[in-house]
């Protein structure tokens, strides 16, 4: 029984299916894990009486019909929960207890889970190690000194050490991706569309998405399946069919073309991390893929462009956070105006504010044509290649990352470091494609590596069932030592 | 039409300057919702009563476009002539506001939905075309309430997010009167439509009004200052009459016009400056990616441009040309649809030409006093029409038609049935009428000696008492014929 909580989630809900585990003993498994996992500082909030109380209403009634009947789950604190404080990792949200639930977490209560808690993440999302929250930084359960990736660092560092059965995040930038492949985990950014943003606090609108965090690909299209659909309250919502992904997961992958870009091979990158995307490529080539070399030549311009695009819409975005309406209000300032700096000087951290100077700038008249427009054509370009590409090829295989995870402060003093760890993420959300971070070997560290495959818009099913197939063959498993037990 | 000369100049000591006026109209979308909310636009609810979570900008709240909105800004662009874009896009406007949770405002920038129109205005000296530049719809900001507190400012959003189109004119306007007659006019097209209510009062229709002056014969525009947010015609166009005063004297002393913004002070009857051109707000403009480009079928378009209704100028045609009636005439019953319905009903069950010149006097006069307009007149239509035929059937004379309609106006009653009850039909029978006039002719002996002696302005006395004793009910044609036969005799 003790070991219920580092299955994967399928296992729990046969578990539970079978009455092999009630609900109400997996979710107190849960809160004696993440009780005695403080250390981490992977909650904001944790809700176990309402996790309890839903626990034993199942096991009353229990319903197994459902994808998520009787799981308890803790989600990335971006995404609102009705009575339930919703901090995006930020001060000036503090105290925000929305009257509403996101679309995306409302799917998964529809689906049978219930909220187990609010997972710590970057400040509004704007980070690549979960240091720039106001809530503290949250630890890699891989090591005490490493950071869990970002801005979804929560939920990654949750998810490894079994604090959740598994998770969602939001991924503007790589933020599900990079904390899945820091902490050996899969992690699916999904077409952008396809969840909706309802209720998601927002950081660059164009860009944002959010996607499964879970411990196997099978566990991840459950969820994808469970959290995704079309939201008329999302005007970029994509109208279309919901589909059963973890129904139709298939690991037969011959004949199936795999795009290898060359682009992807960056200065500087660790020799381990070229061997992996090797190790990767011989996995699928001896599953009957075929791999063909292609290129996506804009892709050197990706971090630019995000870095222009993302900061633009955030500084638009995070106006609204004035200390009026709700959130932190500072009690200092003689008149509006100086309730309003100082509410936001003392709100904001130092990474946000950083990216609204940048947004506001790149906005700014005289400088719009230059950054902003320019941006936005680099970005058709970006979108353009891998247009190109996809009438070649059905996915394309590349690393998550050009590091294992870094030590805790490593990069906090130089920004631009920090957002070069996005370098094979960002392109995938500049285009609106969906992607999907997969374990795949250690460095010599013992630190987790993950590769990355991109998909056509909309087709999760064939990126779930080459992560299925490659799952299966790469022989990948956490070993994770409870050290903060 | 009497073809005045347009005379609106400025004369100056150097020359005489011609008034360039360009206006960007504020007018709000009739609808039931909100531009990108459920909330409801009812005007005079309690503050802060219909403010949704978009309204006030709650964290992760999206937009989403309400379809009427946008046929509404379709309606009014197909109303001004213009060219309706299939492909528009919504920007937003950044600026920082108490009123405006946002922190921004959607608005429309470098796409609007509609582009070049025009506007045609009934000036005395002639007609005249005002071009459109563009309509682009966006969102209203709340309202920053300075005076129900000493020290603080109450902030109500209820009007936060309700739609606007936002109506570009060129600067084709010329004066305060022409000014006068296109807010009139667009008001007229978009009450036609009923895409907007017009009413100025209640902040419906609003204006920011750019004046430049200009020596006559210039090629060039002088430099404009924009006059912000002028919520009445009259206003309006003493702030263009106070402000290309003001810059003409500038230009006479030699010295230049700053590009700025202002505002009129309705109490001091000045403009003022607001902000400079360099402390304009950027409003860093971009695309709102909440929202997708919107585009418009041309089924749509076609559909709407069907189910238009008929538009002052075509109706105004169509007076003339089918109810007989002058330029005038029809210009003034077509100013607003509820009195050109009304002219209408009346006009089918009775004299077109009397009803519309009774319309136009005794009725308006009356509804002015009373400060009613016509869809809740005292009088109905159907019972204007008989008193307009009871007029023209001589069944009574216009002077007892005064009465007869004062007392219609009281009671809401038919005019037959007050002619009837209160005996005020016309005495129309030559036999009864000459009885009565050889009765008074032989009571007034003298007069009709003087009369018949040449003191031919004592017809006017027998007529009078002619009057008095049928208590002005004689048909006074038939008066007028009997007397002079029986004082020939």
């Amino acid at each position: 029984m003790s070991n219920i909580t580092n299955q994967s989630l399928s296992e729990i809900l046969e578990s539970i299916k079978s009455k092999k585990i009630s609900s109400l003993e997996l979710t107190q498994a849960y809160i004696k894990n993440i009780e005695n996992a403080k250390k981490l500082n992977a909650f904001v909030t944790t809700t176990f009486d309402h996790a309890l109380e839903s626990a034993k209403k199942f096991d009353n009634k229990p319903n197994n019909e459902q994808l998520l009947s009787g799981v308890p789950l803790a989600v990335k604190d971006l995404f609102c929960t009705e009575n339930v404080k919703t901090t995006a990792g930020s001060n000036i949200l503090n105290n925000f207890v929305p009257s509403y639930e996101s679309t995306v977490t409302k799917n998964l209560w529809n689906n049978g889970a219930f909220l187990l808690g609010k997972l710590n993440c970057d400040e509004f999302a704007m980070g690549s190690s979960n240091e720039t929250s106001f809530f503290g930084n949250v630890i890699n359960p891989i090591g005490d000194h490493l950071v869990p990736g970002g801005s979804s660092g929560g939920s990654s560092s949750a998810l490894a050490a079994d604090l959740t059965p598994a998770t969602i995040g939001t991924d503007t930038g790589g933020s599900i991706r990079q904390p899945a492949s820091f902490t050996g985990t899969v992690g699916l950014k999904p077409t952008y569309g396809l969840c909706s943003r309802w209720g998601i606090v927002a950081f660059a609108s164009s860009l944002d998405q959010a996607g499964p965090m879970t411990k196997t690909v099978n566990d991840c299209s459950i969820m994808l399946e469970a959290m995704s659909g079309f939201d008329e309250k999302d005007s970029t919502s994509i109208n279309k069919k919901k589909e059963s992904y973890s129904k139709n997961l298939k690991d037969n992958i011959k004949g199936l073309k795999i795009g290898i870009p060359k682009e992807y091979r960056v200065d500087n990158m660790p020799k381990e991390i070229d061997e992996l995307w090797e190790k990767g490529k011989k996995i699928l080539k001896d599953l009957g893929a075929q791999l063909i070399d292609i290129s996506l030549p804009h892709t050197k311009y990706a971090l630019p462009t995000y870095y222009i695009v993302a900061p633009a819409e955030a500084s638009s975005n995070l106006a609204r956070y004035d200390g009026v309406r709700y959130g932190y209000r500072s009690q200092k300032g003689k008149d509006l105006i100086e309730m309003y700096e100082n509410t936001r000087s003392e709100g904001f951290g130092d990474e946000v504010k950083r990216r609204i100077l940048i947004g506001t700038y790149v906005l700014s008249s005289g400088y719009y044509d230059a950054y902003y427009l320019k941006a936005q054509k680099v970005r058709q370009l970006i979108k353009k290649d891998f247009d190109d590409s996809f009438t070649k090829v059905d996915a394309i295989l590349t690393p998550s990352t050009p590091s294992s995870a870094f030590k805790i402060g490593e990069k906090t003093n130089d920004p631009v470091s920090m957002y070069l760890n996005d370098i094979f993420t960002v392109p995938v959300n500049l285009a609106g494609l969906p992607a999907l971070s997969l374990p795949a070997g250690l460095d010599k560290q013992g630190y987790p590596l993950g590769l990355q495959l991109i998909g056509k818009a909309l087709d999760e099913q064939k990126i779930l069932n080459i992560g299925y197939a490659f799952e299966k063959n790469c022989g990948y498993k956490n070993k994770i030592k409870k050290w903060w037990s | 039409m009497s073809k005045e000369k347009f005379d609106y100049f400025i004369n100056g000591e150097k020359g005489k300057y011609e008034v360039v006026i360009g206006l960007e109209v504020h007018a709000q979308v009739l609808s039931n919702s909100k531009l990108f909310s459920g909330s409801s636009t009812k005007f005079g609810a309690d503050p802060n009563k219909q403010v949704s979570l978009i309204d006030s900008a709650f964290p992760g709240m999206l937009p989403v476009i309400n379809e009427e909105c946008v046929k509404q800004a379709v309606r009014t662009g197909l109303g001004l002539n213009a060219k309706i874009n299939n492909y528009s896009v919504f920007d937003r406007k950044n600026y920082f506001y108490a009123d405006l949770p946002q922190g921004y405002q959607i608005s429309q920038y470098k796409n609007p939905i509609v582009g070049e129109g025009k506007v045609l205005l009934d000036m005395p000296y002639g007609s005249k075309e005002i071009g459109i530049e563009r309509l682009h719809l966006e969102q209203d900001a709340g309202k920053s309430i300075h005076d129900m507190d000493p020290s603080s400012t109450y902030v109500d959003l209820n009007r936060s997010g309700i739609a606007l189109m936002e109506i570009v004119s060129k600067p084709h306007l010329r004066s305060p009167d022409e000014v006068n007659a296109y807010i009139k006019k667009l008001r007229t097209i978009m009450r036609y439509l009923g895409t907007c209510d017009g009413n100025m009062q209640e902040g419906s229709l609003r204006a920011d009004v750019n004046v430049s002056v200009r020596k006559v014969g210039d090629k060039n525009f002088g430099t404009r200052c924009e006059i912000k947010n002028v919520n009445s015609i009259k206003f309006m166009q003493m702030a263009i009459e106070y402000e290309a005063n003001r810059q003409v004297e500038l230009l006479e002393d030699g010295k230049e016009i700053d590009q700025e913004t202002r505002l009129f002070d309705t109490k001091k009857n000045e403009t003022r400056s607001m902000r400079s051109k360099e402390d304009a707000h950027d409003y860093r403009y971009f695309p709102d990616p909440d929202l997708l480009p919107l585009k418009l079928e041309q089924k749509l378009i076609d559909d709407l441009k069907k189910s238009l209704p008929e538009l002052p100028d075509n109706k105004k045609e169509r007076f003339i040309q089918e109810y007989g009636l002058s330029s005038y005439e029809a210009n003034v019953l077509v100013s607003e649809k509820e009195i050109s319905d009304y002219y209408e009903e009346v006009a089918k069950l009775s004299d077109k030409k009397l009803a519309a010149t009774w319309m136009m006097g005794d009725l308006f006069a009356m509804l002015n006093d009373k400060g009613l307009n016509i869809s809740n007149s005292p009088i109905s239509a159907k019972n204007f029409a008989e008193l307009v035929q009871s007029i023209k059937s001589g069944e009574i004379s216009g002077r007892i038609a005064k009465d007869v309609f004062e007392i219609m106006v009281e009671s809401g009653d038919n005019p037959k049935k007050i002619i009837e009850s209160k005996g005020m039909k016309q005495q129309s029978d030559p036999k009864e009428l000459e009885k009565m006039i050889n009765e008074i002719l032989s009571k007034n002996k003298d007069k009709v000696d003087q009369y018949k002696a040449g003191k031919e302005k004592l017809f006017g006395f027998f007529v009078g008492q002619v009057m008095k004793l049928s208590g002005g009910k004689a048909n006074p044609q038939l008066t007028n014929e009997i007397l002079k036969k029986l004082l020939k005799g």
